[in-house]
């Protein structure tokens, strides 16, 4: 019998040996802000605990090596993971100095490196298991509650990402919430302007090209320009409409940011809708006007259920566009995790950026899993075919 | 009856369909030909005003086709669409209930309809009822669009080349089926084609168009024996005519007194496939049996060949 | 009349924008009702000339090399020998794309420090998507009978991809590397947050003090420049297009 050797697993064994033998695993810090000292994986972690891991990422990197069955690879990556997590965390109790209050210690590029490893092994491992929607929604929420109970149990306690946010978790979770209801608030504007708008676009020509470039021009400006620039008119709404200052409209801030966002948000609807009517079949709308449908049964009946799936593509292209984007608000004043990624950049505390950013990917990314699931759940049904 | 008098269609300056004038007697089949771009579809979804005429009235049963909004028109008139145009996001029975839907019948009158026509066209219900359009075949799919056309059980039927997609058995299958519907129901059809074969063998009247302009509307055996232009005449094909008059008798208006050898030939099979058998097996005569198996006689390749010649 | 009409405007913004970034001091009264207590109407920390270079010169390296990268790995991945790879990347694009420019700027920080190359690294993996996926499209949906065809002729697969595939695909392409640039010159204003050179520098000036001027015009090129780049670009595209045959949409 001859070894077989996987091509990825190739990529993934390279990138797992050079992280768990030449790059630092944890960098120990005296205090928030000094340079850090590199520790490797057998000094970071108590004697036998540092061996055990470089035996399961050995193992692990074997078995992604190897042509190997897709369950042995699926647990492979699990287990790496899960041991990746939690030692992460006994690495930063153990490097801690007893009674210390302002070392830190945070995962270095070994860590990172083996995370990026693992989980690139897991995703072809997902990938090549074609799961269903729902499983797919079921693996997030799995993984989710995995590391919500990592989180609550303390493991991580130590990590400096976490003694950053023990010192803001007030403005964590207020930040938190008003990136969500940014991204969210100003897509459900979006949609409810939006997608009339993109049924007028649909049923005028005349009005078509015309919106669609104004929309076009409004996505080239630059983020923080748009923001910038609608700080002036929110102001002067502000100050001469009676009342709008009490709804807290303020030129800067959060107004500003969520009409930014908003006016972001309107191609992607109005363009999928356009494009999503358009790719009614003729003949279906045909047929719907000579079974003597109404025009108002033939949108709800007809073309809106067929134009569904790709609509829902362009509100997670905005969801997910959103999400990111909110990060920009915090230079306005408009709050969000975006505070603490422009606050960590000014005080060059990486430690703050990332609790600013990696809970923007995490969102990002279940808000693209969730809605694909659902676009996917939507369109097989409706599948249109090409004759 | 449907009577089309001067029906105009004009899009800017170009004219499509030009002065047209007919009347479709009821419970008969119109078969309307002509080259692609002839006009035909215009002229069909002017009936039911899917397109609004520039000039001329169109009256159903006496009645002009603009007394009423159009979308309450459209659903007392059953309409199948060139290539099926099934909802692609809605069962086959959901399809086949479309308009009873919008007629707001009851649940259980709808159920027992669609149920009826899937029966009528070899649909099982159960089997077929909630799939999904993409997931039956080309002559399944253009079953299910005859059947929603016939759904709420109109008095009219207009057909726009229904079976132009289908493979010539499936075809033939098709349009018997409609032949044997036809008959059962007295629905008044209207239907396009490009297939001169189709017409002839469907219509009992048949109108040809030109470049929007109705150049002949007449009987099949008319057409083929006194067609009105060098154009119809193209259409018909020289070289088919002889075949396609045969078409139109049956054998038991052809046969002789006498006997002959051999396997007999259904007394209603058509005049052209018995000449046809004849060639074939180059025999001079075959014998022809009617309904209860009964010998009637038989029929001869000279007598044929006499019938296939130009009426007088 | 009508068809003329889109040319000319557009030549009328690049002659504006030449005209404001070499000659801004031409344009401030226009923009001194924007500005309050006596500021400067004209960004004046520097050249909007340098800095529009600048600017111009990161997207181009970005680019560049998002292009290359991304056009290898979609063609490595429609071979035969990487096929294995094909369903990963296309997760991973789907991935990759869940991660706002913000965080990516910021987290290249701490590997790489303030400036220019954060901002480089930044552009380049966030152009790096939309190339990548439209290259994979390309790629993956030539017509079969041409394909066909083209082994039917006897080419090998080197001739396959040089003379068929690359050709037929580049409008794709080019409709990635089109959309990578806008997000790039939009992006490349972030980068100004990490102390990088380009036109950011003057928005981020003017949110700081309050300077309506400073980030209307900085704003205002980048648009230019986007709308400049996109049309040139789509006309681009058009033409190969008819080349290849294709009907544009
Ligand atoms: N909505 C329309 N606008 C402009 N021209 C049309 C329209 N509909 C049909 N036509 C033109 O009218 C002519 C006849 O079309 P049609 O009735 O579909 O022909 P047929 O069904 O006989 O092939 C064609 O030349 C077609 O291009
Ligand atoms: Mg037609």
């Amino acid at each position: 019998m001859t070894i077989r050797f996987d091509k990825l697993g190739v990529v993934i064994a390279a990138i797992a040996a050079y992280a768990a033998l030449v790059a630092p695993f944890a960098t120990f810090r005296a205090n928030r802000i000094v340079p850090g000292e590199a520790r490797s994986v057998l000094e970071a972690l108590p004697t036998a605990v540092g061996p055990l891991l470089l035996a399961i990422v050995i193992v692990g990197a074997l078995i992604a090596l190897l042509k190997t069955p897709l369950v042995l690879r699926l647990a492979a990556s699990v287990v790496a993971l899960i041991a990746l997590a939690i030692l992460i965390g006994i690495a930063g109790s153990f490097l801690t100095p007893a009674g210390n209050t302002f070392a830190r210690i945070s995962p270095a590029s070994g860590f990172w490196l083996l995370i990026f490893a693992f989980t690139l092994l897991l995703a072809d491992v997902l990938t090549r298991l074609n799961l269903s929607p729902w499983a797919r929604v079921g693996v997030l929420v799995v993984a989710a509650l995995a590391i919500g109970l990592l989180l609550i149990s303390g493991q991580w306690n130590s990590l400096s990402i976490l003694k950053e946010y023990a010192n803001r978790a007030d403005s964590f979770w207020a930040e938190g919430s008003k990136h969500v209801t940014l991204a969210l608030g100003s897509l459900a504007a979006a949609v409810i302007v939006g997608l009339p708008l993109g049924i007028l676009c649909h049923r005028v020509e005349k009005l078509r090209a015309g919106v669609l470039n104004v929309l076009n021009i409004i996505q080239t400006i630059p983020s923080i320009a748009l923001f910038g620039l609608l700080i002036a008119p929110l102001g002067w709404v502000a100050a001469h409409v009676p009342g709008a200052a009490a709804l807290g409209i303020r030129g800067i801030g959060t107004a500003p940011a969520f009409v930014a966002l908003f006016l972001y948000s309107l191609l992607p609807v109005v363009a999928n809708t356009v494009v999503g009517l358009a790719g009614v079949p003729r003949a279906a709308n045909d047929a719907a006007r000579g079974m003597g449908m109404t025009d108002r049964q033939r949108l709800f009946g007809v073309e809106f259920p067929l134009a569904f799936p790709v609509i829902l593509t362009g509100i997670r292209i905005v969801l997910v566009q959103n999400i990111g984007l909110a990060t920009i608000a915090a230079l306005i004043g408009g709050g969000g995790f975006g505070v603490f990624v422009f606050q960590g950049v000014g005080q060059t505390a990486m430690d703050l950026v990332l609790l600013g950013a990696v809970p923007t990917v995490a969102l990002a990314f279940a808000a693209a899993i969730i809605l694909d699931a659902v676009i996917e759940m939507t369109a097989t049904k409706r599948r249109v075919e090409t004759a | 009856m449907i009577e089309i008098e001067g029906i105009t269609k004009r899009y800017d300056e170009t004219t499509v369909v030009d002065d047209v004038s007919m009347v479709i007697e009821p419970r008969t089949i119109a078969v309307i030909v002509g080259t692609s771009g002839s006009g035909k579809t215009t002229l069909l979804r002017m009936i039911n005003r899917l397109v609004e005429p520039t000039a001329g009235i169109i009256k159903l049963d006496g009645k002009d086709n603009r007394s009423l909004p159009g979308y309450e028109l459209r659903r007392s008139i059953g309409y199948a669409i060139q290539g099926h145009g099934l909802f692609p996001h809605r069962t086959v029975a959901q399809n086949i209930a479309t308009v009873p839907v919008l007629l707001g019948w009851d649940k259980a009158r709808i159920k027992a309809r669609v149920d009826e026509l899937m029966t009528l066209y070899q649909l099982d219900p159960e089997a077929y009822g909630p799939r999904y359009p993409h997931e039956l075949s080309g002559g399944q799919q253009q079953r299910v669009g005859v059947a929603r056309a016939l759904a709420a059980e109109p008095n009219v039927l207009l057909m726009d080349e229904p079976f132009g997609a289908l493979d010539p058995i499936i075809r033939n299958k098709a349009q018997e089926d409609l032949l044997a519907i036809q008959k059962r129901f007295g629905t008044t059809i209207i239907l396009v084609t490009h297939d001169m074969e189709e017409a002839v063998h469907m219509g009992d009247k048949i109108a040809v168009m030109d470049a929007g302009k109705l150049v002949q509307y007449a009987k099949p055996a008319e057409i083929l024996a006194k067609p009105a232009s060098a154009f119809v005449e193209t259409l018909v094909g020289a070289s088919e005519k002889p075949f396609r008059l045969l078409s139109l008798g049956r054998v038991s208006d052809a046969v002789e007194k006498g006997t002959a050898e051999g396997e007999a030939i259904p007394g209603d099979a058509s005049q052209r496939d018995a000449l046809a058998e004849l060639l074939w097996s180059g025999r001079p005569a075959l014998p022809v049996k009617g309904e209860d198996g009964k010998p009637l006689g038989r029929v001869t390749v000279d007598g044929l060949v006499k019938r296939a010649a130009r009426p007088a | 009349m009508k068809a003329w009409l889109p040319s000319l405007l557009r030549l009328l913004l690049v002659v504006l924008l030449v005209a404001f970034v070499t000659n801004p001091g031409w344009f401030q009264p226009l923009l001194k009702p924007l500005t309050e207590n006596g500021a400067p109407a004209i960004y004046n920390q520097g050249s909007l000339l340098t800095l529009t270079f600048l600017h111009l010169r990161t997207v181009l390296i970005a680019t560049v090399a998002a292009t290359i990268v991304a056009v290898a790995l979609a063609i490595l991945v429609t071979r035969p020998a990487g096929a294995e790879f094909l369903p990963l990347s296309r997760s991973l694009v789907n991935i990759g794309q869940t991660f706002p420019p913000v965080a990516v700027l910021a987290l290249a920080v701490p590997a790489v420090g303030f400036g220019e190359k954060p901002t480089l690294i930044a552009l380049f993996l966030y152009g790096l998507l939309p190339i990548f996926e439209n290259a994979l499209t390309g790629l993956t949906t030539l017509p079969a009978n041409v394909m066909e065809a083209a082994r039917g002729a006897g080419m090998t697969g080197w001739q396959r991809l040089t003379k068929v595939e690359l050709p037929l695909s580049a409008p794709i392409i080019l409709g990635g590397i089109r959309l990578s640039v806008v997000i790039s010159l939009a992006t490349a204003t972030i980068g100004s947050t990490v102390a990088a050179k380009t036109l950011g520098e003057v928005i981020i000036a003017g949110l700081l003090s309050n300077n309506l001027a400073f980030v209307l015009q900085g704003g205002l090129i980048v648009a230019a420049l986007a709308v400049l780049i996109y049309d040139g670009l789509s006309a681009i595209e058009r033409y190969t297009a008819r080349r290849m045959g294709q009907e544009t949409a």
